[in-house]
């Protein structure tokens, strides 16, 4: 599904590397996870992944399902099948929830050269899909994120996931700012997309998420790069002893 | 003071190239006092405090600048689905054979022309009057030249609930054409009316309008201003406003070399609510693109409520101004005055010039003001393209979402929709 090999990337402003040679593969039907201390490159892996200005790959590659995506815009990345759930989602004041993922789900569909979703069917579509994340009638008419609370805004990233099936999810920090009740109906709605087709990455600070999401692989990250990777008992690891032992394992 | 000597070469060469055109009494001593404060003021410059940020040159010279025309082919044309009484000018002059009937239950409508050659009318109250007053205290010489030369123009007073919108339709045909329009409207007690205005009216066009407010009145204006690229207009609209009364006003501006807009509102009575908004979108492309929004709201009476929202979207070189005052004398407590100007640059060649002002004389009001300048938030066009959509479709989308604001002040759903959709075509022409 995804496959990254030897990737280097660095901060065009400041001309820092940030990633150091990251060798990943995600299969489809997998879940993994991507833990390792502040600063160590994880979420850069997702920003260079989608596309986002800033960044510029000095080496290595990544492809998705066979194809490069790092020469594509953002917008054919999306196309091609890559969606990456925010840290941090952006609020868009004047825009409509509704408008906004219509519009989304339309103009990928226009790329890859299929049909517009009719407004009736759009509309059973997101109302199904808002349904069981709990998010109501009035939250989808509001103007994109504002005004919503971290939870209802983790969970409008689900709904797009959602609505859009995309091949490739990735998460990022998906668990921050979120309450127990929240945790759980987010990881509801990542687990009701997982299945054969699709592959997940997620990145994490802690082992809490994934007791909602099971990840098949947990890969280590520090310093901007894969230092260790093994099953889900790897996560338990570092939630018990830390970082610092499996740092020092590798150093 | 005595006008520069050059000040009053300019003027005297305008004047001596228009013609009084000749009425009745009342309306003959209406032109000559407007020409006597022509005279009095000088036509503006560019050293005029108040023209500062937009050339009046093109405006005040003796020709117009040549104009070419514009072809707007099969494309949709504003307001084209709604029902409505057709008015249509032509170059500036009305043309019956086009236009509907005049008559609409609540409406008496007349011809300026007409009007100026009567006797006795309703109308000498009214034409000039506002223009007068809305002299002071700043000089707005182009309408005093406006009020003397007027050659057309509609004059409408409404007496009860109109089932539709009049509708001014102004048609360009000739590259030349030099137009000087004068509208009068009168709502009366109780009534109700909308007003809708399109086109470009000629080459260069002077258009006055005053509107009369009776208690309890309701007028709502939805103007259109063509979109023709080579054209130049100075507009000014006059607005007296009684108790209780409300006055909403939205102008959607899509290219024009040379657009300056003045409205001049003066809340007289208590209660009374004035909105005055505005969208313009100014690409540099094809052609110049100024657009200058003067605004001056008078406050006198009691819990009062005004509001000027005004936005621009400007590329390649347009250029956008925004002038705005909030006048509240001393009698005129509880005012609620709110005055926004906003404008969003696409690019780093395009300028903006704003110059918010608050004059307040009463000492129980709640003004505010704010004016900001900003380009595209990278942020949410990152997060529209990570979603799928394509750079020029996900700037379209925060180009309507930062218009939203001046849009909504348009009050009837159906005519807002129409006004959207146009600016989501003009937008879509220019997509890349």
């Amino acid at each position: 599904m995804l496959t990254i090999k030897n990737l280097h990337a660095e901060l065009e402003e400041e001309g820092k590397q940030i990633l150091k040679g990251v060798d990943l593969s995600v299969e489809a039907g997998k879940v993994h996870a991507i833990m390792g201390p502040n600063g160590s490159g994880k979420s850069t892996l997702s920003y260079v992944l989608s596309g986002r200005d800033g960044y510029s790959v000095t080496d290595g590659s990544a492809t998705l399902l066979g194809a490069d995506i790092l020469h594509m815009e953002p917008q054919e990345r999306a196309a091609a099948g890559l969606f990456l759930a925010f840290q941090y989602p952006v609020e868009i004041p004047g825009v409509g929830n509704m408008t906004f993922l219509r519009t989304a789900l339309n103009s990928q569909r226009k790329l890859r050269g299929e049909d517009e979703v009719s407004a009736a069917e759009f509309l059973k579509l997101v109302r199904e899909k808002a349904k069981t994340l709990k998010i109501d009638a009035e939250m989808l008419k509001r103007p994109v994120n504002v005004g919503f609370s971290g939870g209802e805004k983790k969970r409008n990233e689900i709904l797009q996931m959602a609505m859009l099936e995309p091949k490739m999810c990735i998460l990022d920090e998906t668990d921050s700012g979120l309450d127990v009740d929240a945790m759980k109906l987010v990881s509801d709605g990542v687990n009701a997309l997982r299945d054969a087709g699709r592959g997940f990455l997620l990145i994490t600070h802690y082992q809490r998420l994934l007791d909602h999401i099971k990840p098949d692989v947990v890969h280590i990250m520090s310093d901007g790069r894969i230092i260790k990777t093994g099953g889900p008992e790897l996560a338990l690891e570092v939630e018990k002893n830390g970082y610092a032992d499996l740092l020092a394992e590798v150093a | 003071m005595a006008l520069a000597q050059a000040r009053i070469d300019l003027t005297e060469a305008r004047i001596a190239a228009l013609e009084l055109p000749h009425g009745a009494n009342w309306a003959n001593e209406a032109r000559h006092t407007a020409l006597t404060r022509l005279r009095a003021m000088g036509l503006p410059t560019a050293r005029d405090e108040y023209w500062k940020y937009t050339k009046p040159a093109e405006l005040t010279v003796v020709d117009a600048p040549k104009a070419a025309l514009f072809d707007p082919g099969a494309d949709r044309r504003v307001f084209e689905d709604i029902d409505r009484l057709k008015i249509v000018f032509l170059d500036g002059v009305f043309d019956a054979a086009q236009s509907d009937d005049l008559s609409l239950e609540g409406l008496e409508i007349s011809r300026l022309s007409d009007v100026l050659k009567t006797d006795i009318h309703w109308a000498m109250d009214l034409y000039g009057h506002l223009e007068t007053h809305g002299q002071d205290p700043v000089a707005r010489p182009l309408a005093a030249l406006n009020t003397a030369f007027a050659t057309d123009g509609i004059v409408i007073r409404a007496t009860g609930r109109v089932s539709k919108p009049v509708s001014l339709i102004y048609l360009h045909q000739s590259e030349t054409s030099d137009a000087v329009l004068h509208h009068l409207i009168r709502v009366e007690e109780g009534a109700e009316m909308t007003l809708l205005e399109q086109g470009p009216a000629a080459a260069r066009f002077n258009k006055c309008i005053e509107v009369d407010l009776a208690l309890t009145a309701r007028f709502h204006h939805i103007c259109a201003q063509g979109r023709d690229h080579a054209r130049r207009a100075v507009t000014h609209s006059f607005v007296r406003v009684a108790e209780a009364a409300q006055y909403k006003s939205f102008t959607l501006t899509c290219n024009g070399v040379l657009t300056r807009n003045e409205h001049v509102i003066d809340i007289v009575g208590d209660n009374a609510v004035a909105h005055v908004a505005g969208a313009a979108l100014g690409d540099g492309k094809r052609a110049e693109f100024h657009h200058d929004d003067t605004v001056f709201v008078t406050h006198r009476g009691e819990d009062c409520e005004s509001r000027q929202v005004f936005k621009k979207v400007l590329r390649n070189g347009a250029s956008g101004v925004f002038q705005g005052k909030i006048l509240v004398t001393p009698s005129a407590q509880k005012t609620d005055g709110y005055q926004i100007s906003q404008a969003l640059l696409l690019d780093d060649d395009s300028t903006f010039l704003a110059k918010p002002e608050l004059e307040i004389y009463a000492d129980d009001v709640k003004c505010s003001h704010g004016s900001t300048t900003g380009a595209i938030d990278e942020e949410a066009l990152f997060y529209l393209r990570s979603r799928g959509v394509d750079h020029s479709s996900a700037t379209d989308l925060l180009v309507l979402a930062f218009l939203a604001e001046a849009i909504d002040e348009i009050e009837d759903d159906t005519l807002r929709a129409d006004i959207l959709l146009q600016l989501e075509l003009w937008l879509a022409r220019r997509r890349g």
